[in-house]
């Protein structure tokens, strides 16, 4: 296949940023997304140019750090993480354009590469069961409802990647503040701190920079591990609740 | 035991030429007594550190997967000062995040007969006799522990209507002992560590340094003393210092450049460490995954890994004959087919361990008989056909039981396992090598723990299923929090600072290699490299070895070594992001390792787990292992780079538990 690409180029965080045209001639539709950006940047340091920087690791789906936006879309044409998005999601002749996650609180580093620290943050402001190493009950003290585990469970399943807060108009990040609520207040164990939790966190997702939900739904329908929407309205009732309780 | 040498005297080694016999290994710190009370002991004798001593007491740790989170939560949470180190953008990316299958606990909460004790033999005996029996018996023995652990920090498991906790078996064992969290295992374990590393963090105990790359040790008058990383964004060199280190940095499965592994994962963490002094154990020991989606092309950057789950159903075949290697399999009469597992093993067919099902495959693709794309002039694949299993059980009952692993292969071949059979072939996945740790888990040099996958330890020369995600975090949660804390006992040590000469000398070697990596400007590119030394060890220390194919190998890395100083281009600067910079340096460590990988795998004259040397087999092309001769760690003392590295053996002792060769005939 011939592919034309468009890629975001910018040096660093302090430079100006501007797109570049290139061109694939022999694109195999076999190539994983990144697999193409592979090729054309062992071109570019053939021909003595700066390769493309973008983030990669698991290139299996699971770790997050992929996360590019193709067309306007977050993660490409596909409801899929970037690294297992295949060209033959796209024909011959295509031109795709591509840039780095658009989001205040994600910064761009170099070319694609933004920085998600915040995220960590968000996690540190309470995304956590308090609980030190060696105090824990035996595993079937606690039993947990199958409906409430299996519901806990698809909430864990975000994998951190930020492209909810790429595809939202308002750059807000509550689909993954929210999966992480909802993760930990399905559980019998993440009760103790429910209310705390909520609280910081949003305090902390305020203080980042990331905008306010306005229930547009663009976040649900890229999030590659299809987190429901309804993770929001969990956040919402769990915040009024403790502000209900005094928090 | 006593033993009897039967072999003749002087037979030369293999390796005879390429390394030095050295003194024998002795891990001093390996407790006697009743193999049930070693840990226990050894606990109650490591000396304790004041709580109000351990805000003076500090930790580097380098990784974050689960053994590098759970160490530096534990260790956080204890009151010392702990600074942790990945290459990610977030400790919750490290590797760990991948593993799909499960983790192994001795919990027997099916009362199917499990026990510690079970759970220490299957994995002695899975690992061929090549592990400690000490080290084993401790990692079945905290396997409970990890998952009350996991369960309290709201790790989602899979539960049964009741809500308690399911279990399934695994990898062929006939317990159900294997903890899962569906086909997501690891990333659960590892958000959970993630978690109560992050809540430290918040609690000042804990300080993150993400996108930072350790490059060098710090070793002061024989102790580790810290360490020197670059910050990947700026490019800067720093120093951090501390009292102890601890490196949980991984494995190093992309020496083959294809493998399961994530693209980032390395050597050079525990290979710099190597240099500096600290031995590298068994590196030849590498587990072969049987069912990975096959390569489609030159341009393949990673292979994606399928559970070995799908093997209890699904049937593997090969064409009986060339010619039809290349027909859709579906016009491929049943007369035609070669269902070369159940042909051979009728006892176990398709169910038979990894590395005999990976050999297998291997064998069958040599002949001529392998399917799917021609990659050069060879087709690397076997079948996997649930043609019959959709008869049997039904579709919806196979999409019920394997649907996700169905579509992530729809997605990546973009073939439809329902309609077509799958192709697999095996891929690295997992080493059992790496740095010699004594029962503490300290390595060779004073200071320096190691580990997780970094260390060798717990896995002899095969990895059972289930185990590695056990050993991280047993590791990291339970046993150096007490063994470190023994070694901290004897602070506060001497203060020492950035003008110390073993300081300054870390500092120049990293500098001046960057340096040289950026001057050469020839004209191959790094993954160019990379892809080359891949491709030697594949052929010559992958799935089967021999002699002369491992001398050759040997030679070919040197080549390839030598060209990468004198050719290898890399563009950009130091002082920004450059990711070019960050593979060169990956991939000249992995361009020592490889060798050394080739001269452990010529010496051992035997074939034992993940370690097939074609010259030993027995009649019927079954691994030979040779415990007169082999029963012992062979661990690697580095003296230079243009001196032979000096073997030191650590005999192993079995007590608890006989040998005996293992057959799934
Ligand atoms: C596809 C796949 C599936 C698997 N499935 C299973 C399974 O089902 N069950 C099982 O038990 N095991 C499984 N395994 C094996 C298991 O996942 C790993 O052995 C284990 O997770 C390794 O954990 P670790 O903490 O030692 O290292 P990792 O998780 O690899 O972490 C390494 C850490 O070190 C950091 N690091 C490395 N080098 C440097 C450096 N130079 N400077 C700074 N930081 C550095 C990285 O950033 C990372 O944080 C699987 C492996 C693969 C590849
Ligand atoms: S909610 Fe979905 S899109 Fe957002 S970070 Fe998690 S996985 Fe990514
Ligand atoms: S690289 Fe890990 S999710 Fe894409």
């Amino acid at each position: 296949m011939r592919i034309t690409l468009k890629i975001w180029r910018q040096a660093d965080a302090a430079s100006d940023g501007a797109m570049h045209g290139y061109q694939l001639d022999e694109v195999s539709e076999d190539m994983s997304f990144l697999e193409m950006l592979d090729v054309l940047n062992e071109d570019l340091i053939a021909r003595g140019e700066d390769p493309v920087a973008f983030d990669s690791d698991c290139r299996e789906g699971i770790c997050g750090m992929c996360g590019l936006m193709i067309n306007g879309q977050a993660h490409g044409p596909d409801v899929t993480t970037t690294c297992q998005l295949h060209m033959r999601s796209f024909k011959d002749g295509d031109e795709i354009v591509i840039e780095p996650w658009r989001s205040n609180a994600f910064p761009v580093l170099k070319d694609l590469v933004v920085d998600r620290s915040s995220f960590d943050r968000v996690i540190q402001a309470g995304g956590f069961i308090s609980v030190n190493t060696g105090a824990a009950p035996d595993a079937h003290a606690v039993p947990v409802p199958k409906d409430k585990a299996d519901r806990a469970f698809d909430a864990a399943t975000c994998i951190g990647c930020g492209a909810c807060v790429a595809a939202c108009p308002n750059g807000s990040a509550s689909l993954f503040l929210g999966a992480k609520i909802t993760h930990l207040g399905e559980l019998p164990q993440g009760q103790a701190e429910r209310d705390r939790r909520v609280v910081n966190m949003v305090g902390q997702h305020d203080h980042e920079g990331f905008g306010g939900c306005t229930n547009i739904g663009e976040c649900t329908s890229s999030c590659p591990k299809e987190i429901p929407l309804d993770v929001i309205s969990r956040l919402n009732w769990d915040l009024h609740a403790a502000m209900r309780h005094g928090h | 035991m006593t033993q009897v040498d039967n072999h003749p005297e002087h037979e030369p080694n293999d390796a005879e030429g390429y390394f030095v016999d050295g003194s024998p290994l002795i891990d001093k710190k390996q407790p006697t007594g009743p193999i049930a009370e070693r840990w226990e002991n050894r606990k109650f004798n490591a000396r304790l550190a004041a709580p109000a001593n351990r805000r003076n007491l500090s930790v580097i740790i380098v990784g974050t997967g689960l053994a590098g989170a759970s160490a530096a939560a534990t260790l956080g949470e204890a009151g010392y000062v702990v600074k942790s180190f990945c290459y990610q953008d977030s400790p919750r990316r490290a590797h760990s995040i991948a593993a799909q299958g499960g983790i192994n606990a001795a919990k027997n909460y099916k009362g199917d007969g499990d026990s510690v004790h079970r759970l220490f033999y299957d994995t002695v005996k899975g690992g061929d006799y090549r592990s400690r029996e000490s080290n084993v018996y401790r990692l079945a023995e905290i396997s409970r522990n990890i998952i009350d652990q996991c369960v309290a920090q709201g790790v989602p498991f899979a539960r049964e209507y009741g809500g308690l906790l399911d279990n399934r078996s695994f990898g062929g064992v006939q317990v159900s002992r294997t903890f899962y969290a569906r086909g997501q295992t690891g990333q659960q374990l590892l958000i959970g560590a993630y978690q109560a590393l992050e809540r430290q963090v918040a609690a000042g105990t804990v300080e993150t340094f993400t996108r930072h790359e350790m490059l060098e040790v710090i070793v002061v008058d024989g102790k580790a003393r810290g360490i020197i990383a670059r910050d990947m964004v700026t490019g800067e060199i720093e120093t951090h210092l501390a009292d102890v280190v601890v490196l949980a940095s991984g494995g190093y499965g992309n020496v083959y450049f294809l493998s399961t592994n994530a693209m980032g994962c390395n050597v050079t963490a525990t290979w710099r460490a190597h240099r500096k002094g600290a031995y590298m154990a068994n590196p030849c020991y590498t587990q072969i995954h049987p069912t990975c989606i096959p390569v489609s092309g030159e341009h393949q950057s990673k292979l994606t890994l399928m559970s070995e789950s799908l093997r209890n159903d699904g049937r593997i075949w090969v064409p009986k004959n060339r010619e039809d290697c290349d027909k859709d399999p579906r016009d491929i009469p049943e007369e035609d087919r070669d269902y070369y597992l159940e042909r051979i093993y009728p006892a176990f067919g398709n169910l038979v361990p990894r590395d005999i099902a990976s050999r297998q495959a291997k064998n069958v693709c040599d002949e001529g008989r392998g399917v799917g794309p021609l990659v050069g002039d060879f087709r690397r694949g076997v079948y996997l056909d649930f043609a019959q299993a959709i008869e049997r059980m039904g579709k919806e009952a196979v999409e019920e039981k394997y649907g996700n692993l169905f579509d992530m292969y729809a997605r990546i071949t973009g073939e439809d396992p329902y309609a077509v059979p799958m192709r697999i072939y095996p891929a690295v996945h997992y080493v059992m090598g790496g740095l010699w740790v004594d029962y503490d888990l300290s390595s060779t040099i004073p200071g320096l723990f190691v580990t997780g996958e970094a260390n060798f330890s717990d896995h002899g020369a095969n990895r059972l299923g289930a185990s590695a995600l056990m050993q991280g975090l047993g590791d990291g949660y339970f046993v150096l929090p007490n063994t470190v804390r023994d070694y901290l006992a004897d602070g506060p040590f001497e203060k020492i600072d950035e003008s110390h000469p073993a300081v300054v000398e870390a500092r120049e070697s990293v500098e001046s290699r960057i340096n040289t990596l950026l001057s050469i400007n020839g004209d191959r590119t790094v993954d160019s490299f990379h892809r080359e030394l891949g491709h030697i060890m594949w052929e010559y220390c992958g799935m089967e070895r021999t002699a002369e194919g491992l001398r050759k190998a040997i030679d070919l890395i040197r080549g390839l070594r030598e060209e990468f100083w004198r050719n290898v281009k890399v563009l950009g600067s130091a002082e920004s992001l450059n990711q070019s910079l960050e593979k060169a340096g990956r991939v000249a460590d992995f361009l020592e390792l490889g060798e050394l990988m080739c001269i452990d795998a010529l010496h051992r004259k035997e074939s034992c787990g993940g370690h097939f040397r074609a010259e030993s087999q027995t009649e019927d092309g079954e691994a030979l292992r040779n415990d007169e001769e082999y029963s012992y760690v062979g661990a690697w003392e580095f003296k230079g780079d243009e001196a032979q590295p000096v073997l030191h053996k650590e005999h192993l002792v079995y007590t608890a538990i006989e040998m005996k060769q293992r057959s799934y005939k």
